[in-house]
């Protein structure tokens, strides 16, 4: 069947119908005004609970039938545990056992550990997938086996979907590495830490029932709860839950390579001439290997100069904490810990703080973080001549990634992009993105080995770094260089037309699809 | 002759790279199987240029194996001729990609050689970004990075790299192999212009000038005007005995470099860290460099993870009068450079005479006096080289003379 296709506000074609329900093309940023109230779960009474507080069932089979699952509902996890998460396979292996189909799975992200998840899809106990997908799952929605269009969706517009009724929920199955009977639960104890819960806050609260998977009971009261026990139906007490080995690295390493080391001395560089870098700044970098070191960069300047940063966001690792202690930031903001030390210091220290997606994120909200932070620093699979990017698929039109909280983070003050100009003769910098993910105008800076380019919108940039010494570039020169090395301009991918995957924008408008590949 | 040969690498560790086997046929056409990581990309350029470098050596009927790990083109073309040469040894025909613009560039006699980044020559991936951190030369390196039977792989694929990859600027060195081999990678290296040549474990002029009298030869038939600069390696005990001669044997040379590793095999010492065992060797090649008006390169640091015991290495070399240090990982490149750099008081001693100087060039006066002082030639110019090594080194602005003359 064809998809009835329109343009949208960035020029790109997308569908009008997501799944049987009406999708609202890209209005531009910050144009779309939603109306009506959120969403809200039934209303629950205490009467239908134990008094004891004590709500532990037997196993998750039983969980979810008593949770009502039947047919074409929505199950919904989180990706705290990432690939060594052990509970959204046994979820969909107990639907499989009840002879339940054409269920929703609405995972904050899924990971090569579900690749089990194929032969649900396959059977017909998943219809499709609403999360991000990337290798064996993103393969899979790439070659159009899924029935149903996956929908991509920021950590931020995840929440902004379930909070705006755009996903109901029926059942959310919440891993907790640390739980009491009543429900309280939380990321930072027990055998399977991961740290914080947040991305598990908006299924706790809007779900219809909420079901807590744990292999470390506590007596009551679980602390801290960052998941109440009072938005909780069941709790199910199981072995273990998570492969810690995979959920948190021991250590994290920064790169070795030095281009990417290059690339992050030169953005710190070019945040210290933009003047960003004062008293009581704040910035946020990820921990992929460029970002991480871009932090380390950034610290040794900040010691140097003595300046001191009123907040950092994480995803937080060891280096972020070693900030922390030195006391040249005042608080970490944390969405998510990579490795030991951040768990640690999340469960141990008051200025580490446990954020969700509705603080930091959800853009139907009355403000969140993401717009007061000073400098973000991102990565992206391609950006082109308009500073449009693509973080969600290959330049070979594979789907790769998730959005994670990429879009979100674009409100930053000063967001900038440290990309290499190529990846094994692929260009990263082309004429137009594959996959819009982020509109141009929101990104302002691009750090590549061979040169920085600047928005011209940010005039203010470009002036304040024009006697820097940094090597400011045009963003086509870039590409120009960039298409000579390679050898020409590469090919275009070949997609058919049909559309496998809907990108939402921060609000829930659909800035772009992915099609099917030839 | 032969019926199958290969060339180059693949698998899973080897980016930018590709192996090329010819299977040599009667009949059938050329029968191209192509696997590559950018496919959809670039699989159609690929097979383009492939069958190109084919008809080129007038290879009709074969089957062509083609394993790509995102070679450039000027790879799969080296990588394609080296198997062509290996099936065909009395092949003479290069396939040559148009010379890049603005890569061929002549070098000054004196110009800075703070650092030299070697890149193995047989191995693409590390030349693509070198110039992008900013070393004074580069050297493509035929000799010990490379395995005896890839010697004439690496040829082709540094011939080709002269011509296509920009240093953005660095000097474009080679290291050839040891004599009598190392002149027959003249006849591949010299049509393309590098700047200069480092010859390996030099240790008498006699070598010097084999290699000075194949460069002429090549340089009058290829009509090359530009000087190609000799940088010979003093690597031996004989070599460190006749480093003077060696050094004035033509006026090409531009430098002494030292090897350490073989001169401790050669003298029957261990290596150590402090290096009390080549102190005279090293004495003796700088004071023969200095004697003959040439640049005194040193050794490399080779613990690529200490950056403190590499930038004390470099004050120590600055100290005693070497001029360069080589490198062999990027990230030394800026180290080495903050070490060579000239101090505070140095810089502002040389920023006095050169405005001296200036106003002596204004008035037209032939002497250049500072206060009451007379300055001399040769310290003007010392100052000039200062000024410039910290313009390059990044410590003083372009507008200095501006900036001293408001203040």
């Amino acid at each position: 069947m064809k998809d009835k296709l329109v343009r949208n506000a960035a020029g790109r074609e997308v569908v009008t119908e997501i799944n049987g329900n009406p999708a609202v093309p890209y209005l531009g940023v910050g144009k779309f005004k939603p109306e009506g109230r959120k969403a809200a779960p039934p209303i629950p009474t205490c009467a239908d609970y134990p008094a004891d507080g004590n709500k532990v069932l037997s196993d998750l089979k039983t969980a979810l039938e008593k949770a009502g699952l039947r047919d074409g509902m929505t199950i919904s996890t989180h990706h705290h545990f990432r690939n060594g998460d052990l509970v959204a396979n046994r979820i969909f292996d107990a639907a499989a056992e009840l002879g339940v189909k054409d269920l929703r799975w609405f995972p904050s992200a899924s990971f090569p550990c579900h690749e089990p998840m194929i032969r649900h899809l396959d059977s017909g106990v998943i219809h499709h997938i609403e999360g991000s997908m990337n290798g064996p799952l993103g393969d899979y929605a790439s070659s159009g086996k899924m029935r149903g269009l996956g929908v991509l969706r920021s950590h931020g517009g995840r929440y902004q979907a379930v909070q705006d009724g755009e996903v109901h929920i029926d059942i959310a199955v919440i891993a907790a590495p640390t739980s009491d009977p009543f429900g309280n639960c939380n990321g930072v104890n027990g055998p399977s830490a991961c740290g914080g819960l947040g991305f598990a806050l908006a299924d706790s609260q809007y779900a219809d029932k909420v079901i807590v998977v744990t292999d470390n009971l506590v007596p009551f009261p679980c602390v801290p709860w960052q998941i109440m026990g009072n938005n909780v139906d069941s709790v199910v007490v199981t072995e273990k839950i998570g492969d810690p080995e995979k959920i948190v690295s021991g250590t994290t390493n920064i790169t070795k390579s030095p281009d990417r080391l290059l690339i992050a001395e030169l953005t710190a560089r070019f945040v210290e001439a933009a003047g960003i870098l004062q008293d009581g700044f704040s910035f946020q970098a990820g921990a992929g290997g460029t970002a991480l070191s871009f932090a380390l960069f950034l610290r040794d300047m900040m010691r140097a100069k003595n300046i001191k940063a009123r907040f950092v966001r994480g995803g937080s690792t060891q280096y972020l904490v070693d900030m922390l202690n030195e006391g040249l930031t005042d608080y970490i903001l944390d969405g998510q810990t990579f490795d030991l030390a951040g768990v640690r210091s999340m469960r141990d220290n008051p200025h580490h703080i446990h954020t969700n997606p509705f603080v930091s994120y959800n853009y139907h909200n009355k403000g969140n973080i993401a717009s007061m932070v000073d400098v973000v620093v991102l990565g992206a699979t391609e950006v082109d001549v308009h500073f449009n990017a693509n973080v969600v698929t290959h330049s070979d039109g594979r789907l790769l990634h998730g959005i994670g909280g990429w879009q979100n983070c674009l409100f930053s003050k000063c967001t900038i992009l440290p990309i290499p100009t190529f990846r094994d003769r692929i260009p990263v910098i082309v004429d137009e993105v594959t996959t819009l993910c982020g509109p141009g105008e929101l990104i302002d800076v691009i750090v590549t080995e061979r040169g920085i380019a600047i928005n011209p919108l940010r005039q203010d940039l470009i002036d304040r770094t024009k006697n820097s010494g940094l090597p400011i570039r045009s963003i086509e020169a870039l590409k120009d260089e960039i298409e000579s090395i390679c050898g020409g301009a590469p090919d275009k991918p070949r997609f058919r037309d049909n559309a496998i995957a809907a990108i939402k924008w921060v609000d829930g408008t659909v800035i772009d699809i992915v099609r099917q590949l030839e | 002759m032969n019926m199958k040969a290969e060339a180059g690498r693949s698998g899973k560790s080897v980016r930018s790279d590709c192996r090329v086997a010819i299977t040599l046929r009667e009949s059938g056409g050329i029968d191209l199987q192509l696997t590559s990581k950018v496919e959809s990309l670039y699989g159609n350029s690929i097979r383009t240029l492939a069958a190109e470098v084919l008809a080129k050596f007038e290879i009709e009927h074969a089957e062509v194996i083609i394993e790509d790990s995102g070679a450039l083109p000027y790879t799969i073309t080296a990588r394609i001729e080296a198997a062509v040469k290996r099936l065909r040894p009395e092949e003479s025909r290069d396939f040559l990609l148009p010379y890049r613009e603005g890569l061929r560039q002549s070098t000054a006699r004196d110009r800075f050689r703070r650092s030299r980044l070697y890149l193995p020559g047989n191995d693409p991936k590390l030349a693509i970004n070198a110039g992008i951190h900013r070393p004074d030369g580069v050297i493509l390196d035929l000799e010990d990075s490379v395995a005896p039977p890839e010697k004439d792989a690496a040829r082709i694929l540094v011939r080709n790299t002269l011509r296509e990859v920009d240093f953005y600027g660095a000097e474009r060195m080679v290291r050839i192999n040891q004599l009598p081999l190392g002149l027959a990678d003249l006849d591949a290296i010299i049509p393309q212009e590098p700047n200069l040549l480092l010859i390996p474990k030099v240790e008498t002029a006699a070598q010097v000038v084999e290699v000075v009298d194949r460069i002429e030869s090549l340089r009058a038939s290829f009509g090359i005007e530009a000087p190609i600069h000799l940088m010979p390696i003093i690597e031996s005990a004989k070599g460190a005995i006749h480093a003077y001669e060696i050094a004035s044997a033509h006026s090409s040379v531009v430098a002494l470099a030292i090897g350490l590793e073989d001169y401790t095999a050669d003298i029957g010492a261990e290596r150590t860290l402090e290096g009390k065992e080549s102190l005279w060797m090293r004495g003796a090649v700088l004071n023969a460099a200095h004697a003959a008006g040439v640049q005194a390169i040193d050794t490399v640091y080779s613990d690529v993870n200490d950056m403190e015991g590499l930038l004390a290495s470099v004050r120590e070399a600055k100290s005693l009068g070497f001029n360069g240090k080589g490198c062999i990982h990027p990230r030394q490149i800026p180290v080495v450079h903050e070490g060579f750099a000239p101090e505070a008081k140095e810089i502002e001693k040389a920023k006095k005479i050169v405005l001296a100087f200036d106003e002596a060039q204004r008035q037209g006066l032939g002497v250049v006096s500072l206060g009451s002082k007379m300055i001399d030639p040769p310290v003007v110019k010392r100052a000039l080289h200062t000024i410039d090594l910290a313009l390059r080194s990044g410590i003083l602005n372009e507008g200095w003379k501006e900036e001293t003359n408001e203040g």
